[in-house]
Formats: structure tokens, C-alpha cells, sequence
């Protein structure tokens, strides 16, 4: 682990320079126990690091460090929890996958086969981020990667399933978004009046379940 | 309880308070007041908490209608108003606190004693327009809204016939940042602040900056980043910001000068000096001193 102030109220751990699990194992174990840390008043992980964000009026940087030091060694190798798998039903195709042709004669498939490929992957919630509840997932087969649009659509409706280059994703609130979208999900990802607003936690495993119409 | 009328809402008037840290891990920024500085010193003139939820009025003010005696304070930028800035005042029952548009600077924020109730999302009344969440319906303000105010706290000084008027915060062009390496290719040059601008980034023009190449990872941004995307103009990263990106970020605004970001508006020209982060530490310090003076 290394650190760099990212700015004179925040300090970014870095655990890796690429995509790993190791990094993974280190973000999830270390994230809530990075909060409970008097002065932290934020903590955004990401695939390998952990931006820490803190009052510099109660804490400054040498403290968060000795404090991520710390609960770095007293956390590295504890077992993680076991992952939850959450089962996410999707409508593929017509009005609410309106790219999925698309997506299909991009990589040589029938839409039935980007499909069939899109819901037998098991994916990890690497992270949360960008916007309120948005999963970072790993997993997608390279077979049914797909380029971004060149001109993002200025909205895409909430629940909907895109793919964007080798990641695939669910937009939980509409958003202007650029990936190309291949299906709907009813489900809601984020709701804030909830107890826990994300429906999604990093670490959990995620299954896209084909869905009939009536679905949604 | 006291409620308040908007009779007209402004450009884009919101309900802010110091926002909702704690959610990042969600991807949930924190939001809040553009200038948290003002909100902060208004708060106190009207005896409130220093987070107290008030009204963000941005570039054009709006008028709003009190129906019953109420202590009030106008901070932030300069909108032309019908009462003083910078100090506590009376308002009547049937009273219209009047503001135009902004002479100079972006915001300007209108405190109420008992502060703006509306129901807390977690945790904070601060409206994140993006995503349409917490705030007055998770929206800006429209004509015909009534907005409640809650109880006034017991530290509300009826003003005196002369009330003690603050020094606004200064203002300033030029915004301080730190960088873990050599921000020279911002600080060398000033910069626009375009069009395209709002609360989750300050968007600039100028000569364009060398895209530092090679993979970058998605990573936690902070509040105040200056980002530099493929066109090589660089963007500040402001309180509706998104929690993660994979830009390079080639420095960050200082604690110290957040309020000032928050009172650039389109077309203002801004220039950065880079300085060490002991010495931000040490202006925020004095800025908080300043502050806590006023209590």
C-alpha cells in the first residue's frame, strides 16, 4: 500500500496499479473500517484504491495515514464475509434494450446469443461509484464487449442494462449515459428513503436473469 | 410555524446546507452549499447552528414572502437586495425579501432564524440537483412553493437598531491549489470559466493541457479536483461532483477557496498559484478563526 494527498483534506490509498482481486480483498476489508476513523468524513473505494476524505481541522494527513497503517495490518488476510448473489431480472430487447441489434451485429452474434451470453456471466461488484448506487461490475465476456455510442444520449431511463467497452452496468436513476443499452431491470438499485439505499454492496455477485415482458 | 412564499424563484434557487458526507462509498457526493463559507456566517447572524438549511440563490435571486416576523440574514454575493447584507434583520408578516441579479459573484444565500425545514435525506436537507435528491422535492425552487421554517434556535438576537455588519469574505480571482506533482501548466495561464458551468463542475477555458497518457485507473475524486479530460480543458470537480472517475487530475483547490469557486460564474477570468498544503491548512485555519469571530 502506498499513499498520495490527494488534496489537503483527502488522502488516496493504493493498494495496485491494475485491476485485481487482491486489491479488491484489501478495498473491501479496509473501507468501513477506514470510516469509523475519528475526522474521516468520507470514503470513496474504488477497483484498487481508497480515497479517504477527512476534516484536516480535527486530523491531518500523517494521522489518516498512521490510522490506515494500522487497520491495514490488523485487517490484512481476514476472511471476507460470503458474498451475497443478487439475482437482477432483465427485460432484453425491444423498447427497453433498444442497442441490443446493434450490440449483436457489432460482435457477430443473433441478439438471442448476446443475450444468452449477457445472463449466464457471474459478475463482482467491484465497487460503488460515480453516481448514487452505480455498480462498477467485473465479469463480462469479451465476446459481447461493445464500443460506446459516439454521441451519448442525453437520457437514459432508470433500470436500464448497457454495455460500455468490457464493462456492462445498470443505470439507477436516469442520467444522460453513453453505453449502449440492451435491456430494462424493474428492480430499483437505489432508493433513498430505504434503510439501505444501494441495492447493490461492493463484493456481491450479481446474475442478470432474463425477464418476460410482463416484468417490468 | 413560519412559512415562506416564493413569489418569483430565481435562476435556480435550492435548499442547501453543509451536505451529506458519509454516502461516498454509495456514490453519493455530498452536495451542499457552492459557497459553505456564507452559508455559515449567515447562519450565525440569525442565531442559527452554522449548518442550518437556507436558500442558494444562483447568478438571479428571486423574491420571497414571509408570512410572519422572522430574523434573516443575506450572504454570498451581491444580488442587489432590498435589505442589507451581511447582517441580521427584521422582515414583517406580508414582507418580500427582494433580490436581483448578481453584481458580481455567483451566490448568494438567504438564512432564516429556525432555519429551512424540509424532510432530511439522509441526513442533510442539501438539494443534489443531478440526481434530484434531498432539498425542497429534490428540485430547484418554482413560483408558488411554500417552504416551512422550523423553530428558531434559542441563540436568535433580535437585531439591534444597529446590528453589527460583517466584511463579506473577500473575493478573489485567483484560486490556490496544491498538487502532488507541478500544476505549472495550469498556474502559467488564465483561464475562462465557460457556460457549461454548475454545481458539480466549474468548466474552463484555455490553452490546452497535455493529457498526462498512459492507463488510469477509476479512483475516488475529491471535492475540488481539477480534472483533465481527453480535450484537454480542464474541469474543477464541485459539490454535485461524481464520487469516482478515471481522469487525470493534475491538482486540487484548496479547503480555503472552495467558497471562491463557488462564486465563480460563466465568462469570470481565474487564475491558479499552487502552494503546499501546510500553507492551505494554515489559510483555513485563519478562515475559520475569521468565522467563529462572528459567533
Amino acid at each position: 500500500m502506498h499513499t498520495i494527498a490527494a488534496s489537503d483534506r483527502s488522502l488516496l490509498l493504493i493498494f495496485d496499479d491494475r485491476i485485481s482481486l487482491a486489491a479488491h480483498g484489501d478495498v473491501l476489508r479496509l473501507t468501513p473500517l477506514l470510516q469509523s476513523v475519528r475526522g474521516v468524513t468520507n470514503v470513496h473505494p474504488a477497483y484498487a484504491s481508497i480515497l479517504i476524505d477527512f476534516d484536516p481541522l480535527a486530523i491531518r494527513h500523517s494521522g489518516v495515514e498512521r490510522a490506515a497503517a494500522e487497520l491495514f495490518a490488523q485487517a490484512a488476510g481476514a476472511p471476507l464475509p460470503e458474498p451475497r448473489t443478487v439475482e437482477i431480472p432483465v427485460v432484453y430487447g425491444g423498447e427497453y434494450g433498444p442497442d441490443l441489434e446493434t450490440v449483436a451485429a457489432l460482435t457477430g452474434h443473433t441478439p438471442d446469443e448476446v443475450v444468452a451470453i449477457h445472463s449466464s456471466a457471474d459478475y463482482l461488484v467491484y465497487f460503488l461509484g460515480f453516481s448514487p448506487g452505480f455498480p462498477y461490475l467485473g465479469g463480462l465476456p469479451e465476446s459481447i464487449a461493445a464500443p460506446r455510442l459516439d454521441t451519448p444520449r442525453r437520457r437514459v431511463p432508470a433500470g436500464s442494462v448497457a454495455i460500455g467497452g468490457r464493462q456492462t452496468g445498470v443505470y439507477p436513476m436516469a442520467s444522460p449515459g453513453g453505453w449502449r443499452i440492451i435491456g430494462r431491470t424493474s428492480l430499483r438499485l437505489f432508493d433513498p428513503g430505504a434503510d439501505s439505499p444501494a441495492l447493490l454492496q461492493m463484493g456481491d455477485h450479481v446474475r442478470f436473469v432474463p425477464a418476460a415482458k410482463g416484468a417490468i | 410555524m413560519n412559512h415562506i412564499r416564493v413569489i418569483s424563484p430565481g435562476l435556480a434557487t435550492t435548499v442547501q446546507d453543509l451536505g451529506r458526507p458519509g454516502y461516498a462509498h454509495l456514490g453519493i457526493s455530498a452536495s451542499g452549499a457552492a459557497d459553505a463559507l456564507s452559508l455559515r456566517a449567515g447562519n450565525l447572524l440569525v442565531g442559527n447552528p452554522e449548518g442550518a438549511a437556507a436558500l442558494e440563490m444562483t447568478l438571479a435571486g428571486g423574491a420571497f414572502e414571509f408570512e410572519s416576523h422572522a430574523i434573516v440574514a443575506l450572504t454570498g454575493a451581491d444580488f442587489d437586495a432590498s435589505i442589507p447584507m451581511w447582517t441580521a434583520a427584521w422582515v414583517k408578516p406580508g414582507e418580500q425579501v427582494r433580490c436581483g441579479h448578481a453584481r458580481s459573484g455567483a451566490r448568494c444565500y438567504l438564512c432564516v432564524n429556525g432555519g429551512i425545514e424540509v424532510p432530511l435525506v439522509l441526513g442533510s436537507a442539501s438539494t443534489h440537483l443531478l440526481t434530484g435528491l434531498g432539498g425542497f422535492e429534490g428540485r430547484a425552487l418554482k413560483r408558488g412553493d411554500v417552504l416551512a421554517v422550523g423553530r428558531g434556535g434559542s441563540g436568535a438576537k433580535a437585531p439591534a437598531q444597529r446590528a453589527p455588519r460583517l466584511k463579506p469574505a473577500p473575493q478573489s480571482d485567483t484560486i490556490h491549489v496544491t498538487s502532488p506533482a507541478n500544476a505549472y501548466s495550469l498556474c502559467g495561464a488564465p483561464w475562462e470559466v465557460r457556460e457549461d458551468s454548475d454545481r458539480m463542475g466549474l468548466r474552463l477555458r484555455g490553452p490546452t493541457l497535455d493529457r498526462h497518457s498512459g492507463h488510469m485507473l477509476t479512483e475516488g475524486v475529491p471535492l475540488g479536483a481539477v480534472q483533465v479530460p481527453p480535450d484537454g480543458q480542464p474541469i474543477i470537480l464541485f459539490v454535485e461532483h461524481q464520487t469516482t472517475g478515471g481522469y487525470p487530475k493534475i491538482a486540487n483547490v484548496i479547503s480555503a477557496d472552495f467558497h471562491a469557486v463557488g462564486q465563480l460564474r460563466p465568462r469570470d477570468q481565474v487564475r491558479f498559484e499552487q502552494i503546499s498544503i501546510d500553507v492551505a491548512l494554515t489559510l483555513l485555519q485563519a478562515q475559520e478563526d475569521w468565522l467563529h469571530s462572528l459567533a
